[in-house]
């Protein structure tokens, strides 16, 4: 245990150099939160997880932005374990009918003010799922979104890059 | 009706002739369908999945020491067929199912409560029988009486990044008396949509039926095409499959032993674990153009070949994997804080592994020496070498062993198969679609997945039904917490690591 942990420390780190806010989701972002003025959160983001249905493909690559690379926790990107907690709710998957009251649920139980990200094609347009009787439909058409973060599933750096464009946008 | 008696398969399948996709098929009476069920009961064959079919009912059954595998259908009667579950629990969940999607009775079945039906549907599933009468919603879980018990109710949202489902917890003090599932907040339709769909359609839902092992269910489905239209992919695209597989079931054992690890707070193991998985999942996407190879399996080969440079970019990511792995697996094997957690914790037995019929590590720590890959081999692994790995303990940390050799053994086999690569195409032509099925087995990371599909003369799927690993070891989980501490649970559920998509489709 002794060596890795001395290995651990001299290595020097993995983490990958701060990517730029995504393009995409800065333009989504400003027509989102328009000239509003919000409160200055301090730079840093609760975030709650709610897999609506998806593949659970979309949790394998949010679980990377927290590996040593990526590193989302330097950003003030931070999971939380309940709602009450929460700055932002990121959703996977189409909303399935069996999901459906427990997403609005959890959106309920966050303080406000609060936004929704949907992380997927799937959260934004149910993906190969459209049209099944089992899905109730995408996020926004359950809870409203203010933020898109496209691709099946998205890549960690996209996931990080959408999310500091919503740091940055929420904190002007 | 003579009363029946426990039957074995092999005794019903003697001198029948396997098809192409290595499976007998054989119509059967009631008799002989409950006979079979008390086999199964019995020992005396696996039960590999449960479906139905326009108007019949179909079971897989395998006998991995006689390499048989045999698919017997009984045609429905006013819309029922004789319960599985009444002889073989291992079936129930999948004959709930079974009647919340297709309205089928499975006469005599022992649970009469919902499962993927949650009463939420606004219209019902197409496949549901039309005179079939919708069931009231309500859902009472099991009851557990006792001074001083309480309840826990977790889910369907959990702490974590992690799929829904619902876990009820029956507890006395911190011990758990009793954990009961609840399933389906994931269900999709998935079998719905890909009816009627073109082969290429029902892929990419196929490869989206649990995303962690997307190239394992893209292999399966590719395979049960293939048999049905006599469908040969090249060499080359038959080894660049294994390789892929390979390359999952090391991404998925390498992160779970690691959070493993971190949920026996042993934090630092986990942070090298996933950045190996992070090394892992970089090289696949520089080899493959997708981190988890997605839709890159596909019926006829494979929709991406590996370059020169990729396959050294393999070469190097094994000998990477091979020091870093090694490194955390020494501090596992040393450190007697994490053996104190992982040790006799969530014990399965290898009765249960057995009557389950419990695949992957799961069923490999209880002592079930089962692998798809060596039982009922298919493309490259006919010609590859490695040992299964297999452990008694039925514990946590025999789950943790058995992860541990198969990436070891995944690794060898990648650097097997790299050997074996000669050029070549990578797609071969469909061959004239006529109305036929087809079916297949393959060990994804988890254990074994079962696909079969039906098609007509259009190319054009009429049936499609999948069995998620984690369908026979979702249950072992309620037994394997049985009497351990509610703290463990995290544990003992990330040793399993069952899918909630698979499962609820
Ligand atoms: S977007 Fe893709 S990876 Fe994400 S849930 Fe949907 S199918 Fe799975």
């Amino acid at each position: 245990m002794r060596s890795l942990l001395f290995k651990s420390l001299l290595e020097g780190s993995a983490v990958i150099a701060p990517p730029q806010p995504g393009s995409a989701a800065v333009t989504e972002l400003a027509e989102a939160l328009g000239q509003q003025a919000h409160a200055r959160l301090g730079r840093s983001l609760a975030i709650r997880e709610v897999d609506a249905g998806s593949c659970n493909g979309c949790e394998l690559e949010i679980h990377a932005i927290n590996n040593p690379v990526y590193d989302a926790e330097r950003f003030g990107l931070k999971f939380v374990a309940s709602p009450r907690h929460a700055d932002v709710l990121l959703v996977t998957g189409p909303v399935t009918w069996n999901m459906r009251q427990a997403l609005e649920r959890t959106y309920a139980a966050m303080p406000s003010p609060k936004w929704v990200v949907a992380l997927g094609d799937c959260a934004a347009n149910c993906g190969v799922f459209t049209g099944s009787y089992a899905c109730a439909g995408a996020v926004k058409d359950i809870i409203p979104v203010d933020l898109h973060i496209g691709g099946c599933p998205p890549p960690p750096l996209e996931i990080l890059k959408g999310l500091l464009a919503l740091v940055n946008e929420m904190t002007k | 009706m003579k009363r029946p008696v426990p039957t074995a398969a092999a005794a019903l399948a003697t001198k029948l002739r396997a098809g192409p996709d290595g499976f007998i098929r054989l119509q059967i009476d009631e008799r002989d369908w409950i006979g079979l069920a008390m086999g199964c009961a019995q020992g005396l064959q696996d039960l590999l999945a449960l479906w139905v079919d326009d108007d019949a009912a179909h079971m897989g059954l395998g006998v991995p020491a006689l390499k048989l595998r045999i698919i017997v259908s009984v045609p429905l009667k006013r819309g029922s067929f004789p319960s599985v579950a009444k002889n073989h629990p291992a079936a129930c969940r999948l004959e709930r199912s079974i009647r919340d999607l297709h309205g089928v009775e499975p006469k005599g079945l022992p649970d009469q409560r919902n499962w993927m039906d949650h009463g939420k549907w606004p219209s019902p599933p197409p496949s549901l029988k039309k005179d079939a009468a919708r069931r009231d919603a309500a859902y009472a879980f099991l009851a557990t009486e006792g001074e001083g018990l309480h309840q826990i109710a977790v889910g369907p949202v959990h702490a974590g990044i992690i799929e829904p489902g619902h876990f009820r917890f029956s507890v006395n003090g911190e011990a758990v008396v009793r954990l009961e599932e609840r399933f389906g907040y994931t269900h999709k339709g998935i079998a719905a949509l890909c009816k009627g769909a073109d082969i290429a359609t029902a892929a990419r839902i196929a490869a989206r039926i649990s995303g962690d092992s997307t190239v394992a269910y893209s292999y399966a489905y590719a395979l049960a095409i293939e048999a049905a239209l006599k469908w040969r992919p090249p060499p080359r695209a038959i080894l660049l499959r294994g390789i892929m597989a390979e390359i999952e079931r090391l991404s998925h054992h390498v992160n779970d032993v690691g959070a493993i690890c971190n949920d026996a707070s042993v934090v630092v193991l986990h942070a090298h674990c996933t950045l190996l998985r992070e090394d892992i999942l970089r090289t696949a996407n520089q080899c493959f153009g997708h981190r988890m190879m997605m839709d890159r399996i596909v019926p006829g080969g494979v929709a991406a070949d590996l370059s020169a440079a990729g396959a050294e970019a393999i070469q190097a990511l094994l000998a990477r994997c091979a020091t870093n792995f090694e490194a955390v697996v020494r501090v596992y094997d040393e450190a007697p804080s994490l053996q104190d957690r992982t040790v006799s914790t969530g014990n399965v037995s290898a009765e249960l592994a057995r009557r389950f019929g419990a695949g992957g590590h799961v069923g490999r720590a209880s002592g079930r020496a089962f692998d798809t890959r060596l039982n009922f081999p298919y493309g490259p692994y006919e010609a590859l070498d490695f040992a299964m790995a297999l452990h008694a303990g039925g514990d946590v940390d025999a789950r943790v062993w058995v992860r541990i050799e198969e990436v070891r053994s995944s690794m060898a086999l990648i650097r097997q198969m790299l050997k074996l690569l000669v050029p070549g195409p990578l797609m071969s032509v469909m061959p004239r679609a006529r109305a036929s099925e087809g079916a297949a087995m393959v060990e994804g990371f988890r254990g074994d997945i079962f696909v079969t599909v039906r098609l007509d003369d259009r190319a054009r799927l009429v049936n499609f039904y999948a069995r998620d690993p984690s369908c026979f070891q979702w249950p072992l989980l309620e037994a394997a917490i049985e009497g351990n501490i509610v703290a463990d649970f995290p544990l003992c559920n990330k040793s399993f690591n069952c899918s909630y998509s698979g499962h609820d489709m």
